[in-house]
């Protein structure tokens, strides 16, 4: 019940939206209902169980949790920016109000995915929130924005399409256990089935559904649409696209790994998720060498986080798999705020290319160093959470791959250090000249509220949530 | 299920096969529209037939909405708008005739050696509609591949999908085809959109993609 409502109140949001032409008065309705959202989502983890259209257990509450939070504090910072960017001129009211409208339907349609026990109802949610996506990285109508939006389109519809006949072919293969119908579409009904699954058709139907949807968690070599959605698309987009739809697709791709695994004849899904997160993290720890555009660059990170996280799923275990929830859920919280900086950022200098944007701390000191210490974060550091994950990745690692840890230790250091590197030049030295309005302090709270929640994470985490974080890895195997 | 029945659901999955490769190998925009047209025809009879033999009346509208938009509205428009914009020309494809045929009869013999092994145990029909239909889906992304215009990879793109529905209606007793067949509807009526929107607001010369390569996020 409360399931249904946490993703129908972003897109009763959305339709509301459509008609109230007041934009301080949607600005706050778009506050409300993410808000709304996320305290639903939070009553959740009481509401486990499954139903014919919704499947409410620890890895979709935790995702949707996650995704509605994110949303929140999203929402919270798109309204003085786009108050902004109005200002500016980059988006006049209707698009302004396009936004907010497209803003909530995405959000809607990836809690409905997340929280769907239906294959049929994840796929057309997923491809929902991707129409929603593309519509809105298109929005600054700038060229580049609909080159952008255009290939973003083209990539991610083909791996839905793909997405789509894996899912027939899933349902190809639980049918004669489970009989014709809706149980043999549901995600609860085939975890349990899964084990009598015949081996052949699962197969391939993992491969479809690995290629499909591991698009959409950007996994290289399917990951071109991710940097130019993110320059183009504007900033609070990028906060939650980084995020969220990888998200999505992730636990899409775990629960279909469970299933795998648990039938003692269908090939391992760990070695392909392994292949496909490392080949992620060393592409994009090497390409963010070479970046020019500030959001560009973090898109990479994103790609390389994505596909670090795709690795720990991919060795498997409770340990590996601790390690790769906290991983994702840190990733979020921490790009998140960086996006929110670097959307500040570039208004406060009129642009988002290096050269633009210098000597941040000198110009504005809270933005500075609040950008800095989620790059610190980013790369990995202590006192900031991903610290931890990517510790405990490197000893999953080692104690199941030992000879992987090579490659992933290179990948890992290899970003970090293009992280300092950029962090120098963003941050410190002689500031660039600023043309356009400074943040208020007030305006930076989203992002200390994930900085604080990252450090907690990783520094102190209390045992209620550690417990919280096994129960997670245990219902995935 | 009878023998006309049988032979009957693979004639016209077959003939939606045989429609993937006159894809591939006309040179004329319009050409290509109507080619994807009787394609979607034939997939409308198709979903019709397997809805009459497998009992299921809720195909009849998944037939009857691919009849509808697949093979007269889409097609229709697109007409219309390339009318409009005078691109009635030749497109060039990166791929000539015979390779992109030869790789199209290959994408063939991969899909059944992929599927025909590990539906061993299924239903007849389904194996060999689901090769069928895995090589439309292929030879879809061959189109996208080869085609260098928008409008042409929209048509490939589209063509991919009549694959889908192709998969979706063999199987038997699948729940949501009609529902997952609007949904596609969507994501098509969209692809559709985009390209007239690129082309309306006029920045690309054509609908030529080496434009997107300027997003490089290099110095510019």
């Amino acid at each position: 019940m409360i399931a249904g409502l946490v993703a129908l109140v972003p897109l009763l949001a959305a339709v509301v939206l459509g008609f109230v032409r007041d934009r301080a008065i949607g600005a706050w309705i778009v506050i409300a209902a993410s808000t709304a959202a996320f305290g639903l989502a939070c009553a959740l983890p009481w509401q486990m169980g499954a139903g014919t259209l919704l499947l409410v257990d620890p890895l979709s509450v935790h995702m949707a949790i996650l995704t509605s939070f994110v949303g929140m504090t999203t929402a919270w910072f798109s309204r003085r920016y786009i108050e902004i960017e109005m200002i500016t001129g980059r988006l006049d009211g209707l698009r302004a109000r396009q936004y907010h409208v497209l803003f909530q339907a995405f959000l809607g349609f990836m809690l409905l995915a997340l929280l769907s026990n239906n294959l049929g109802l994840t796929w057309g949610a997923m491809e929902a929130a991707t129409i929603a996506a593309v519509l809105v990285v298109g929005l600054p109508r700038t060229d580049l924005a609909i080159s952008a939006a255009w290939k973003m389109f083209v990539l991610c519809g083909v791996g839905i399409a793909l997405a789509l006949f894996g899912t027939i072919v899933l349902y190809l293969a639980a049918q004669p256990s489970l009989g014709p119908g809706l149980p043999a579409m549901s995600w609860s009904a085939l975890a349990v089935a899964a084990p009598g699954f015949k081996a052949p058709l699962l197969n391939l139907a993992f491969v479809f559904l690995l290629i499909g949807y591991g698009t959409k968690a950007a996994l290289a070599p399917l990951h071109a649409w991710m940097p130019d959605a993110h320059a183009e698309g504007p900033t609070p987009v990028s906060a939650v696209l980084s995020g969220s739809i990888l998200n999505v697709a992730l636990a899409v791709l775990l629960r279909v790994r469970g299933l795998m695994a648990s039938n003692p004849d269908a090939i391992s899904p760990g070695i392909p998720l392994m292949a496909l997160g490392l080949l992620s993290l060393l592409l994009a720890a090497f390409a963010l060498w070479r970046r020019y555009d500030v959001k560009r660059f973090f898109a990479f990170s994103s790609v390389e986080q994505s596909g670090l996280a795709a690795f720990a799923f991919g060795i498997g275990g409770p340990a590996a798999m601790f390690a790769g929830m906290l991983h994702v859920t840190l990733h979020t919280l921490i790009k998140a705020a960086i996006f929110q900086c670097v959307g500040r950022a570039s208004q406060l200098k009129g642009g988002q290319k290096f050269a633009d944007i210098g000597g941040l701390i000198a110009s504005h000191r809270a933005l500075g160093l609040t950008l800095a210490a989620g790059i610190v974060a980013v790369a990995g550091m202590p006192p900031f959470g991903l610290f931890s994950s990517e510790f405990l990745i490197m000893l999953a690692t080692i104690r199941s791959w030992p000879w992987l840890a090579l490659p992933v230790g290179l990948g890992l250091v290899v970003g970090g250090w293009a992280m300092f590197n950029r962090l120098i030049s963003l941050c410190l030295g002689a500031a660039t000249p600023n043309r356009g309005p400074a943040p208020a302090l007030i305006d930076l709270v989203p992002a200390w509220l994930h900085l604080a929640l990252a450090v907690v994470l990783g520094m102190a985490m209390p045992a209620g949530l550690v417990a919280w974080f096994s129960l997670v890895a245990e219902g995935l195997r | 299920m009878g023998h006309l029945a049988y032979d009957a659901a693979h004639l016209f999955g077959g003939a939606v096969l045989a429609l993937s490769f006159v894809l591939l190998y006309q040179r004329r925009l319009t050409a290509v529209i109507n080619a994807y047209a009787l394609q979607a025809l034939v997939l409308a009879i198709a979903a019709a037939w397997q809805g009459w033999a497998q009992g299921a009346p809720h195909l009849f509208l998944t037939a009857a909405i691919t009849l509808g938009v697949k093979a007269i509205a889409i097609p229709l428009g697109m007409h219309s708008f390339v009318r409009r914009l005078g691109m009635n020309r030749a497109v060039e494809s990166a791929l000539g005739v015979f390779p992109s045929m030869a790789l199209g009869v290959g994408l063939v013999a991969l899909s059944i050696m992929v599927v025909l092994p590990v539906t061993a145990q299924s239903h007849m029909l389904t194996r060999e509609d689901l090769a069928l239909a895995l090589s439309v889906v292929l030879m879809g992304m061959l189109m996208m591949i080869s085609r260098r215009t928008a409008l042409t990879q929209v048509i490939g793109f589209m063509s991919m999908e009549n694959g889908l529905i192709l998969a979706a209606v063999s199987v038997e007793g699948m729940p949501l085809v009609v529902e997952l067949s609007v949904a596609v509807l969507v994501l098509l009526a969209f692809a559709v959109f985009g390209v007239f929107f690129f082309r309306i607001r006029d920045q690309f010369d054509s609908l030529h993609l080496d434009h997107l390569d300027r997003v490089d996020g290099g110095p510019r």
